[in-house]
């Protein structure tokens, strides 16, 4: 039916009015096949071959980049992370160094002081024996000096009040007894 | 004649050629579709030719039409079905800039005509067929049969499903051509009452207003249809790709 109305079409004209529906007019069809196959495969062609491919890779490159720019980011990142836990472990290292040291000082200072009361005290002791010795020995030097002065001085006193010469054994011997 | 509707799918020649009796002459028609392939294929060439590491924005709608193909296919068919790639994105970018060299005034709209839809829902169908049969031999036929069915039911489903794949060709050409066709014809018929109205002096102009913001609408409407129109096709294609790959329901 379609193809009856083409043919009357052609035969009243291409421009004829109302030449039935030029969508179902059958002797166009071959044309519009041909071109079509033609400007469609040839379209098919140069997608598959060039524009596909160099799209697929401009988008493969750009997710290389991303994925190797983020593994770099996180790369840096545990370097960054890397450093400041070493910052802080010598941070700590420096402070425990410094605490020692400064107990060590404290230690040592406090060592040396008892070490210095010690050697003092023992002075002070060995001083305070020497003299006790002194004065134990000046207390009998001068003990036995005062045996002698009372023997001296009863000798002169018996002298003076009897007088003549005194027995100096008997004198001796009445001082040993009064003392 | 200028209100003709219908003239504008009037299909004239423009070099005559003859072949063994039959007319392959260069048309309008054939005009446009060196039109379309050129613009479409010197769009995504050129676009993409610093291939930009930061996209400019013609490449951005370059690589966005590219992802949102393979996107489509790989949703719809899996990853074996990318090997088809190119057949669907050649499609949509045809029948896409078809549509869209269409909405031009006094401009032809290749994919208006039932033939060309048609030829191009057959290479679809044409592609299905000849790859599920290379691919799973006489598995293919499997398509026809649900699994699951209980024997009674089973002639009749069968009969169904090769009913509904016969006119799947059919329903993929003509939804196409129908919504290109009527969408263009509407168009004109409501810019045809402007002129009408406009003809019949001051209360004729003071009611084209209407058939004139009506065709404003419409010429946005339009405009929606063009790519929507290339997206059901493209869709639709991937789907029965995905028959051909996974024949099994």
């Amino acid at each position: 039916m379609f193809i009856a109305t083409a043919y009357a079409a052609e035969e009243a004209g291409a421009h004829a009015p109302n030449a039935g529906f030029p969508p179902f007019d059958a002797s166009t069809f071959p044309s519009q096949l041909l071109w079509l196959a033609i400007t469609f495969g040839l379209f098919f062609i140069f997608l598959k071959k060039v524009v596909l491919p160099r799209i697929g890779g401009i988008l493969e490159v750009r997710r290389d980049r991303i994925a190797s720019d983020l593994d770099q980011a996180a790369r840096m990142k545990d370097e960054a992370d890397a450093a400041i836990a070493a910052y802080e472990q010598e941070l700590a290292d420096a402070r425990a160094r410094a605490n020692a040291i400064g107990q060590e000082a404290r230690d040592g200072a406090k060592a040396g002081a008892e070490a210095e009361r010690k050697k003092v005290e023992a002075d002070l002791d060995a001083k305070l024996a020497s003299a006790e010795d002194r004065i134990a020995t000046i207390k009998q030097t001068a003990l036995r000096d005062v045996g002698v002065i009372a023997e001296d001085t009863a000798a002169a006193i018996v002298q003076e009040l009897v007088g003549g010469k005194v027995d100096k054994a008997a004198v001796t011997a009445a001082v040993r007894q009064a003392s | 004649m200028a209100n003709d509707p219908i003239h504008q799918f009037q299909i004239s020649k423009i070099v005559p050629i003859e072949i063994g009796g039959l007319d392959f002459s260069f048309t309008n028609s054939s005009a446009f579709m060196v039109a379309t392939v050129v613009l479409a294929g010197g769009f995504l060439y050129l676009t993409t030719s610093s291939r930009g590491l930061i996209p400019s924005r013609l490449q951005s709608v370059s690589e966005m039409s590219y992802e949102f193909v393979a996107g489509m296919l790989r949703e719809s068919a899996g990853t074996h079905g990318m090997k088809f790639f190119p057949l669907v994105f050649s499609l949509f970018m045809f029948v896409l800039v078809a549509n869209l060299i269409g909405m031009f005034p006094y401009f032809f709209t290749v994919t208006s005509h039932i033939i060309v839809t048609f030829a191009l829902a057959m290479l679809v169908i044409g592609t299905v067929l000849v790859y599920g049969f290379w691919k799973h031999g006489f598995g293919f036929l499997k398509l026809f049969v649900p699994s699951g069915v209980p024997m009674v039911l089973l002639p009749l489903v069968v009969a169904i499903e090769i009913i509904s794949f016969l006119s799947r060709p059919i329903s993929l050409s003509v939804r196409l051509f129908a919504n290109m066709l009527a969408g263009h014809i509407t168009l004109k018929v409501f810019a045809g009452f402007i002129t009408m109205l406009g003809s019949l002096g001051a209360v004729g102009v003071a009611g084209a207003v209407l058939p004139l913001f009506m065709t404003v609408a419409l010429t946005g409407l339009e405009f929606l249809v063009a790519f929507l129109q290339a997206y059901v096709f493209a869709i639709l294609t991937c789907m029965y790709l995905n028959d051909a790959i996974h024949p099994g329901h």
